[in-house]
């Protein structure tokens, strides 16, 4: 049994256009590292949020998220409080926004195990403390005493992260756990949480719009578009041949984090926009955007999920188009027409 | 230099503010009396039949043939030595007269202070937990109305009301013993309160929806902490400051509002004091009390100050980085 | 962008529309237009002389003659009450207009200046700030004598602060926006670029202050009459009708204390929430 298993996840806003969430299937074992990589507005905070059981108010949920068994979208009051106290963390993209700022570090960290464990100050403070030297901070009988605005953010995010381990979860959620800090801390903030996964044997969920580092820290990858889950696939495969051409867009847009000597790569923007929640489209979402769309095929009905080798594809041309990459290639050089490869 | 140090620096400061402060508003209080048309000391003693003599003692004890600042240090060494002149209505001393009233409008403040902050703050959070509901609307709609009911039409309602129509409490005085006394002050504590329950609901319910739309709130939440733990230990916690800051205006309006209500129920206090005084040509009593209510503010103001950065550690932060 | 906004003219019906809003907002509006016209022809409109007691019918209950009864001295409370908006409107207007005009100019020189005339001046705002209006007003009643003149004076003093402050606030997030650089760079005097170029982008939002404080101001007044400090009889005023009252009001009639005291509390609910909704529009329009 997968700790973390998403089964058509679907969360629709009242005067939407279109779902937040349009059908979400994913899964996290034990001890894995996943990434769910999408642009701002693709729904991947939705969707790691619904892992805790915190969703949109006056939004209709049907399917199912489970952690460790437990359905969140029919728990009760008392299943609820089980998966967030002991079986699943969350770490939030703000550190600064994130740790009440008029409350001791201490107390945000010993809060969960004194409040809803039942722990005695003392021995919450030595966990706390333990915690706080575990992700690599100086002076932890120090911090414990300090207020958030005495510490810079990537300390913050480190506390943040000592903070969702003190009730020793199994599945750590990420959203977006360094997007909010400065280049050189974002390595170090990555390395803890790498070590941490590996010595906790964590299940761990990265939530990133970075697909560089989803590709350095992550087994397998889940590529999200306007709700629905559009590409999945191990790392390696999905680096090497993307088969989705959002994933391919996604790839040639973002500058490779190793780059081999020589003269840097060509970057390749996605044109157009993300879709907004009061579009919609009746065949596959990223058609508008899409080079290789196909009219009267690509906008006719979604696109289903299909296995094509070691991937999941969501693509109605996924068939033909064997490499995405090159025919991406051969159509930057054409001059600038969507529908170049058609004529 | 330690925090401890830092942090004493800015509460010494503070203080010396407060002083320099109480200094000009007790000189502006002073001036005042030159304000009035023509010679100070036949206005001290107008509507009063006075001889030569007795105006001409007036102006020895007063120094009214000294220079203006002289008489003003000698008035405020007085001031500050408890001593607010003479009432020419009651044949005593201003400070006497005053501490026979206060002991009854300090405890209509403290009854409706107790009311505002228990009543106010309450229905703030209700606002703010039930947003966009029913109770809501109701409760935004009774703010608009509260805010705009001074304490006069709050007055004229209840003893109305539940005075005179159903007869529940007395309408006028003050009462003897305890329970006699409080019996009296419900009506008046009622009506003194309105206004500012209302200011204190707003301030708490959109204080709250701020800090209920806090990132650090949906962590909480997301760390299973309970719903009612969060509310106080993160919402209602950070949302204090507005509340707390808007105490000082707060407690010195209704210092001034005691003179409408008393008036009002007939009650002797302080307030009606000031009222009567006015009306009797008593000017040493209404400066006395003038300088009272705007002392308590600026001393309330600077307590505020004080006390903000214990509520909210970022406050003292800003300060020191000054 | 800031430019455009500002040459940006609109016509008194966009302004009227821009005004409009929810029920509630309207409802407002429209009381206080009742209100302002009923205070102008309020000689025209009142069916009886207000001063007149007609002791022999006092206390009496509505009827075909006295639309809303007499009080206890059988002055006819309908004429009360339309004669008596008149010092409703016109007191709380002069302290408004007096305390948003000097605060306009003081919150604009201490902006404009900065330094030191800004902090002492800020300390003597600060200094003004601990006397509430009410007592201000009662002092000056105590030096000056009973009437609406000289508390009409103290009060504008009491109010200016507010404005200035504001005032205050908001030229120093205006000064930082590039057009009045512009202004500048082209050889526009300070005063002038203050005057005719800030003044207003930022009137709208004094408006706004100044129309709560109207309702706070007409608070005020009413509490100094109902005190009888203020508007004398038989110079029909809202306060001093309800403080006329108090007697009846134990005798079970309440009527003639509860026509002003409903009109009160209705005007300055329509005038804090025309202030306040316009406010709130504005500092939406602005993020």
């Amino acid at each position: 049994m997968a700790l973390l298993e998403y089964e058509a996840l679907n969360i629709a806003l009242p005067g939407m256009a279109r779902p937040v969430l349009d059908g979400i299937d994913l899964t996290v074992a034990a001890g894995e590292i996943v990434a769910l990589v999408g642009e701002s507005g693709s729904g991947k905070s939705v969707t790691a949020r619904a892992a805790l059981g915190l969703f949109p108010a006056g939004a209709d949920i049907e399917g199912h998220v489970r952690v460790d068994g437990t359905d969140l979208v029919s728990a009760d009051a008392t299943g609820l409080r089980t998966i967030r106290t002991a079986k699943a963390s969350m770490i939030f993209q703000d550190p600064r926004a994130g740790i009440n700022p008029v409350r001791r570090i201490g107390d945000f960290l010993t809060e969960s195990l004194r409040v809803s464990h039942g722990w005695a100050k003392d021995r919450a403070n030595a966990r706390a403390a333990e915690l706080l030297a575990a992700v690599g901070l100086p002076d932890p009988a120090r911090h414990l005493r300090q207020y958030p605005h005495q510490l810079s953010g990537g300390m913050l995010q480190r506390v943040m992260i000592a903070g969702a381990l003190t009730t020793e979860p199994r599945l750590l959620l990420c959203d977006e756990p360094t997007t909010a800090l400065d280049v050189s801390t974002q390595a170090e903030i990555m390395a803890i949480l790498g070590r941490l996964q590996r010595e906790r044997d964590l299940g761990l969920l990265l939530i990133t719009h970075d697909i560089e580092l989803a590709a350095a820290a992550c087994d397998r990858v889940y590529v999200m578009y306007a709700g629905r889950i559009v590409e999945t696939a191990p790392t390696a495969e999905l680096f090497a041949a993307p088969r989705h051409p959002y994933t391919a867009g996604l790839l040639g847009s973002s500058p490779p984090l190793s780059a081999p000597n020589g003269p840097p790569a060509r970057l390749t923007p996605i044109p157009g926009a993300p879709m907004g929640l009061l579009d919609s489209a009746p065949g596959c979402s990223f058609a508008a955007r899409c080079r290789f769309a196909r009219p009267g095929v690509c906008d006719q009905s979604p696109p289903p999920l299909e296995r094509h080798g070691t991937a999941l594809v969501a693509c109605h041309r996924a068939d033909d188009l064997t490499s995405v990459p090159d025919a991406l290639a051969a159509t930057a050089t054409a001059p600038n027409s969507p529908h170049m490869e058609d004529g | 230099m330690s925090r401890a140090a830092t942090r004493a620096l800015g509460v010494l400061r503070r203080l010396a503010g407060m002083a320099a402060t109480l200094l000009a508003t007790s000189f502006l209080v002073f001036s005042s009396l030159y304000l009035a048309p023509g010679d100070p000391a036949s206005f001290l003693v107008r509507g009063r039949s006075a001889s030569p003599q007795e105006l001409a003692e007036i102006r020895r004890q007063y120094g009214f043939d000294q220079p203006f600042l002289v008489q003003y240090g000698h008035w405020l060494d007085n001031v500050l030595h408890g001593d607010f002149g003479r009432s020419y209505l009651f044949h005593q001393d201003v400070s006497s007269v005053l501490w026979s009233r206060l002991p009854a409008t300090l405890l209509l403040i403290g009854v409706s202070a107790l009311l505002i902050a228990v009543v106010g703050i309450a229905a703030g959070m209700v606002g703010a937990l039930r947003r966009g509901t029913r109770t809501d609307s109701v409760l935004m709609l009774l703010v608009t109305v509260g805010a705009a009911a001074p304490a006069f039409v709050a007055a004229l309602l209840l003893r109305s009301v539940f005075g005179v129509r159903l007869g529940w409490f007395p309408t006028i005085g003050n009462g003897t013993g305890v329970l006699d006394r409080l019996h009296h002050i419900v009506l008046p504590a009622v009506a003194l309160s309105v206004t500012f329950m209302a200011l204190v609901t707003r301030v708490t319910r959109s204080s709250m929806l701020e800090e209920l739309g806090r990132e650090h709130v949906e962590v909480a939440m997301s760390r299973g902490t309970p719903r009612w733990t969060v509310i106080r230990r993160h919402v209602l916690r950070n949302a204090l400051g507005p509340i707390v800051t808007v105490s000082a205006l707060l407690i010195s309006g209704m210092l001034v509002s005691t003179s409408i209500v008393e008036t009002a129920f007939g009650m002797s206090g302080v307030g009606s004091l000031l009222v009567q005084s006015v009306n009797q040509m008593d000017f040493q009593v209404v400066q006395a009390i003038v300088l009272l209510v705007v002392a308590a503010f600026v001393v309330l103001n600077a307590l505020v100050d004080i006390v903000h950065p214990l509520i909210d550690p970022r406050v003292a932060a800003a300060g020191s980085a000054r | 962008m800031s430019v455009q906004i500002a040459g940006v003219k609109r016509g008194p019906a966009a302004r009227l529309r821009a005004l409009g809003g929810g029920w509630l907002q309207n409802l407002c509006l429209l009381l206080l237009v009742l209100f302002v016209l009923v205070s102008v022809f309020a000689p025209w409109l009142a069916p009886q002389d207000p001063t007149y007691g007609d002791l022999g019918s006092g206390l009496v209950g509505p009827s075909a003659e006295h639309w809303l009864g007499t009080d206890q001295g059988g002055h006819d409370t309908f004429s009360a009450l339309i004669e008596g908006s008149r010092t409703s409107l016109v007191g709380p207007l002069a302290v408004v207009l007096f305390s948003t005009v000097t605060g306009i100019a003081v919150g604009l020189f201490t902006a404009w200046r900065g330094g030191w005339a800004d902090t002492v001046i800020g300390r003597l705002l600060d200094v003004v700030f601990a006397f509430p209006a009410l007592l201000v007003a009662i002092l000056a009643v105590a030096i000056f004598g009973k009437g609406m003149t000289a508390p009409v004076i103290a009060m504008s003093l009491a109010y200016m602060p507010y404005t200035a402050r504001l005032v205050r606030g908001l030229a120093l997030q205006e000064q930082a926006r590039p057009y009045i650089a512009a202004y500048r760079v082209q050889g526009h005097s300070g005063v002038f670029v203050a005057v005719r170029r800030l003044l207003p982008n930022i009137g709208p939002t004094v408006l706004a202050q100044s129309t709560v404080n109207f309702g706070y101001a007409l608070l005020d007044l009413a509490a100094l009459s109902f005190l009888g400090l203020g508007v004398q009889p038989p110079t029909p005023d809202w306060g001093a009708m309800i403080n006329q009252s108090q007697a009846a009001v134990l005798q079970g009639q309440p009527l003639s204390s509860t026509v002003p005291a409903v009109a009160v509390v209705l005007v300055v609910v329509a005038f804090n929430v025309v202030g306040e909704n316009f406010g709130d529009r504005l500092a939406g329009r602005d993020s």
